[in-house]
């Protein structure tokens, strides 16, 4: 299986829980903003501890409530874009994509800075500095980031907020790629309905979890 | 100008005294700035209090605090003796402490200001890519908050080289060994025909200085400018 997570956190869907089992390449969350999107990619990464639940990725147990297992986010290897990209802003393209790939373990790589670097198109930038980038570009380079720092998945959290039209389209495309060629599981985050559908082999909508709930809660 | 050996002596003095200040001062500071800046703990409060206390106090009653706890009878400055046969009393290095506490105030709160502008979704995202908290600290939340540390190194700087009340309380007025610029001067403002010594190192310590702050002012405006277009 490569997605089992079951989380409960006292705030918006959570509050009822969300259960996610699927084996599909792509499994995607998605839900109209509030709902706690967010919430669970950061509980899923482990820079938020979830009230109760388990989570487990590719056989790999991150979190366990009731097992006392909780691994420090740097141990989960989550292959983390993050909505606003979040590049570091004192390190060149070439040093942030190094960042994570210098700290992954021997073993855990599966992919080589050569080939990450054909596959998103970023070779000629790899001198400047993310405040020079584009907003696709700056896209780019994290999914490259996140790619090279051996994670066990991938965390797409809206990666085609802010883009223009042409832009998510090489995007999404993009994504497909990396779904169907390469060896990663991918949860993407998003509340663009016509993108889940497009990428998703597995959805999981929290929009009726909040629907249930009484109107004042 | 000319400078007479006496005065060279003071000021190649206060040079080390200062240097060494700040040096044993910087790694201190920032810590104690990342602690202020990123924690909440019980007693944090306190702390903050602690480090302030320089700032606020008359520098006359911090040597006095540092001659109760670093004096020859005092529960620090008897360990050093017994344990290392080091005194700081009447010494340089005793100067040097005292100036440095006398600039820890002021570096932390350059140093805190900084750390507190870096973003901390970007230690976020360096935690997720496989850095232990430890890493993160060092390799995005120190380089980030740079202009601070070298505000707060310039500003510690200067702060030591003027540092005055506590000096002489602490480390006495010993030439060669304690008598710094600003001790010189005031003795020179005691000796009858100590006048043209008096205006040589007051130029002196104006132009080094002045010098440390605009150096300080120069680096956050450039630092602060750098990040301000990162971001």
């Amino acid at each position: 299986m490569r997605f089992d997570v079951t989380l409960r956190h006292p705030f918006g869907a959570l509050s009822s829980g969300i259960r996610l089992h699927s084996d599909a390449a792509l499994c995607a969350i998605t839900g109209p903003s509030g709902t706690g999107k967010t919430t669970i990619a950061h509980c899923i990464a482990g820079l938020r501890r979830p009230a109760a639940g388990r989570i487990v990725v590719d056989g790999a147990v991150l979190f366990d409530s009731d097992a006392g297992i909780d691994l420090p986010a740097h141990r989960r290897r989550a292959g983390y874009v993050f909505q606003d990209a979040r590049l570091f802003p004192h390190l060149s393209v070439a040093g942030n994509l190094a960042y994570g790939e210098r700290l992954a373990r021997a073993g855990d790589g599966w992919i080589g800075r050569a080939e990450v670097v054909e596959l998103l198109g970023i070779g000629h930038l790899l001198d400047r500095r993310p405040a020079t980038l584009s907003g696709g570009e700056v896209r780019r380079v994290a999914i490259g980031r996140a790619l090279l720092s051996a994670p066990r998945f991938l965390l797409l959290d809206e990666p085609t907020a802010s883009l223009d039209g042409a832009r998510v389209t090489a995007l999404l495309a993009l994504i497909e790629r990396i779904r169907d060629t390469l060896p990663v599981p991918i949860l993407l985050i998003s509340h663009a309905a016509a993108e889940v559908e497009r990428l998703a082999g597995h959805v999981l909508d929290l929009a009726p979890a909040l629907d249930s709930r009484a109107p004042f809660a | 100008m000319g400078l007479t050996a006496a005065e060279w002596t003071v000021i190649g003095l206060s040079l080390r005294v200062s240097l060494t200040a700040v040096a044993l001062t910087l790694p201190v500071a920032w810590l104690l700035a990342w602690v202020l800046a990123r924690r909440r703990f019980p007693g944090s409060v306190l702390l903050d209090a602690l480090v302030h206390l320089p700032l606020v106090v008359p520098p006359v009653v911090t040597g006095w605090l540092l001659l109760l706890l670093f004096g020859r009878a005092g529960p620090i400055g008897g360990w050093l003796e017994a344990t290392f046969g080091i005194s700081l009393v009447f010494r340089w290095t005793g100067a040097a402490l005292a100036a440095a506490i006398m600039a820890l105030p002021l570096m932390v709160r350059a140093m805190r200001l900084s750390i507190e502008a870096v973003d901390r979704r970007l230690v976020e995202a360096a935690r997720t890519l496989g850095a232990s908290p430890l890493r993160a600290l060092l390799t995005i939340t120190l380089p980030l908050s740079a202009p601070g540390i070298a505000a707060g190194t310039m500003l510690g700087f200067a702060r030591s080289l003027g540092e005055f009340g506590a000096t002489i309380t602490f480390a006495s007025n010993i030439a060669g060994e304690t008598r710094t610029l600003p001790l010189a001067i005031y003795t020179g403002l005691q000796l009858p025909g100590g006048d043209g010594a008096v205006a040589r190192l007051a130029t002196i310590s104006i132009i080094l200085s002045v010098g440390a702050l605009v150096a300080s002012e120069w680096l956050v405006r450039r630092g602060g400018n750098g990040q301000a277009h990162a971001l």
